[in-house]
């Protein structure tokens, strides 16, 4: 029992440990500088945000542009993945083009999405869902191209239209694996947003940590650095677990 | 020693589980596809351009957001013969690679010292793991706040970011060493560096391959959101400035270049991979 315990422990040492140094070598060394700050701070400055309401609002913004882009990209995606995935010729006409579209890094397109919508929502968005597509419609047509060959022969046998097919068979079939791209489309749609705050718009998480680090202020800035950190973390996992549980119900090893 | 195993058998949580990412479609890893591409593909991909000409000149997107083909062309060919583009790509080419192959060693380095032993796997992945999910340009006010903003700065971030891939990667492939090869070093008395040589290395080639091309990815596009936010020289702030001057032509001619190092980086990798991992193959 108490080995256990001890067992259940070992991950949490090198944290605790790296932070106390952390905090030992803020408090004297780096004393009063402007840039580090001691986690105790950032703590107390995670709670100023959370009491003000920045802490919310700036989290929201981030959220909700990431699960917009991802609803817009990810269902795109998932349509062409579907067709592509069902039609071999489809599958070659457009391959090529993917392949010129797809390593164009999503960054790339900040300053157009700028451009157009200017700054705010919008741009975020349209950004997070470039960048979320791919994934989407690359998971998605491999799954199709795997489904059991005799599915579909059943559906031709039984005379359905393309739709129906789509809708009856495929997308049953594949469900298990469209949680699997979910989850990776979740990975990147975070990634994407707080990067796009970072660099170019002024909301949301990204923003707040870039103001706090022109202002001066290290503990504000590794408050909202940890608290990326955290929500990222819980989210992936959420994910993650959610991918797990329906893959079970659908009775696939996850 | 029970529980160690169990930690083992934990799925990994890798953003790409590396199976499915050898089993898509597209990645390089399988073949070059654009080599064989056929008539068809290609006229699907001048039928898109026809498309985004006619949009262009019809007046449907406004010209100040959607240049035509042939200003784009124009302003790639002043760009790169006259101006300062082929100058900003190499600096961004520079950028990414050196990070990437900084990463790629500090990473493998990191990934086989933990690796190797199941009791620095129990006390520092879960960290790791933890760690994973931040966006590696999340760092980048950090990095700004303690190094102030030159070259190194970004470097730094590129390959701390890009290093995380190859990290849980070479972990992930050293983890998983075929039980019997274990016992075969075991039989043969092979010392831990010789392990790590002869077996855990080319053991974990494929994880670690797989990871240094994700890191790749990576490390391209926080050079580029790099170059952004601390004005370094380079496609990234090219891109930045064409569109706060409203040059859309010069935008698109960034973009077009990005993609092309994103594609031509891609493509080498997944052939060198191919090479490196030809004895696998029966």
């Amino acid at each position: 029992m108490n080995d256990r315990f001890i067992r259940a422990l070992r991950p949490v040492w090198f944290p605790l440990i790296a932070l106390a140094l952390f905090e030992a070598y803020a408090r004297t060394v780096a004393a009063g500088s402007d840039s580090l700050a001691p986690p105790s701070a950032a703590l107390l400055a995670f709670g100023r945000a959370v009491l003000d309401g920045s802490l919310l609002q700036a989290t929201a913004f981030t959220l909700l542009a990431a699960a917009l882009g991802l609803a817009v990209g990810g269902s795109l995606g998932v349509l062409l993945g579907v067709a592509l995935g069902l039609s071999k010729r489809a599958a070659r006409l457009g391959s090529l083009s993917i392949e010129v579209l797809r390593p164009v890094p999503s960054v790339a397109l900040i300053p157009l999405a700028m451009l157009v919508f200017g700054f705010g929502l919008r741009m975020e968005f349209s950004v997070v869902a470039f960048a979320a597509f791919w994934p989407l419609l690359v998971l998605t047509q491999a799954a199709v191209a795997q489904v059991e060959p005799r599915l579909l022969e059943v559906s031709q046998v039984l005379g359905l239209s393309a739709w129906q097919r789509s809708m009856k068979i495929v997308l049953p079939a594949i469900v298990p694996r469209l949680f699997v791209a979910l989850r990776l489309g979740v990975a990147v749609a975070l990634v994407v947003a707080v990067t796009v705050e970072i660099a170019a718009n002024p909301n949301g998480m990204g923003y707040a940590m870039m103001i706090a680090q022109q202002s001066l202020d290290p503990a504000l800035m590794l408050a909202w650095l940890g608290w990326i950190g955290v929500l990222g973390y819980a989210i992936n996992a959420a994910a993650l677990a959610l991918q797990r549980s329906v893959a079970r119900r659908m009775g696939v090893q996850p | 020693m029970r529980s160690c195993a169990e930690f083992n058998k934990r799925p990994s949580q890798a953003v790409f589980t590396l199976r499915e990412l050898r089993q898509l479609p597209y990645s390089a890893v399988n073949e070059l596809s654009f080599l064989k591409a056929s008539f068809g593909s290609l006229f699907v991909l001048a039928a898109l351009i026809a498309l985004w000409w006619a949009t262009s000149h019809a007046g449907w997107v406004s010209r100040v957001f959607l240049p035509t083909p042939e200003a784009t062309l124009a302003s790639l060919r002043e760009g790169l013969f006259g101006g300062e583009l082929g100058a900003f790509t190499l600096a961004t080419v520079g950028r990414m690679v050196e990070g990437w192959l900084l990463a790629s060693v500090v990473g493998v380095a990191l990934g086989a010292l933990i690796g190797i032993s199941p009791t620095a796997r129990a006390y520092l992945q879960p960290t790791l793991e933890f760690v994973r999910p931040l966006p590696a340009s999340a760092l980048l006010p950090l990095a700004i706040s303690v190094f102030g903003l030159n070259p190194a700065m970004v470097l730094a971030v590129v390959a701390f970011g890009a290093m995380w891939p190859v990290l849980l990667a070479t972990v992930h492939g050293f983890a998983n060493v075929e039980p019997r090869l274990l016992e075969v070093a075991r039989c043969l008395q092979l010392g831990r560096a010789a392990f790590v040589w002869k077996v855990g290395l080319p053991n974990a080639l494929p994880d670690i391959l797989a990871g240094m091309r994700l890191s790749l990815t990576v490390s391209l596009i926080v050079a580029v959101v790099g170059e952004m936010i601390a004005s370094q020289s380079g496609l990234g702030q090219a891109i930045l400035l064409a569109a706060r001057a409203f040059r859309a032509s010069e935008l698109f001619a960034g973009i077009v270049l990005l993609g092309a190092i994103g594609f031509a980086s891609n493509a080498l990798l997944g052939f060198a991979e191919r090479r490196l991992l030809k004895w696998q193959t029966p």
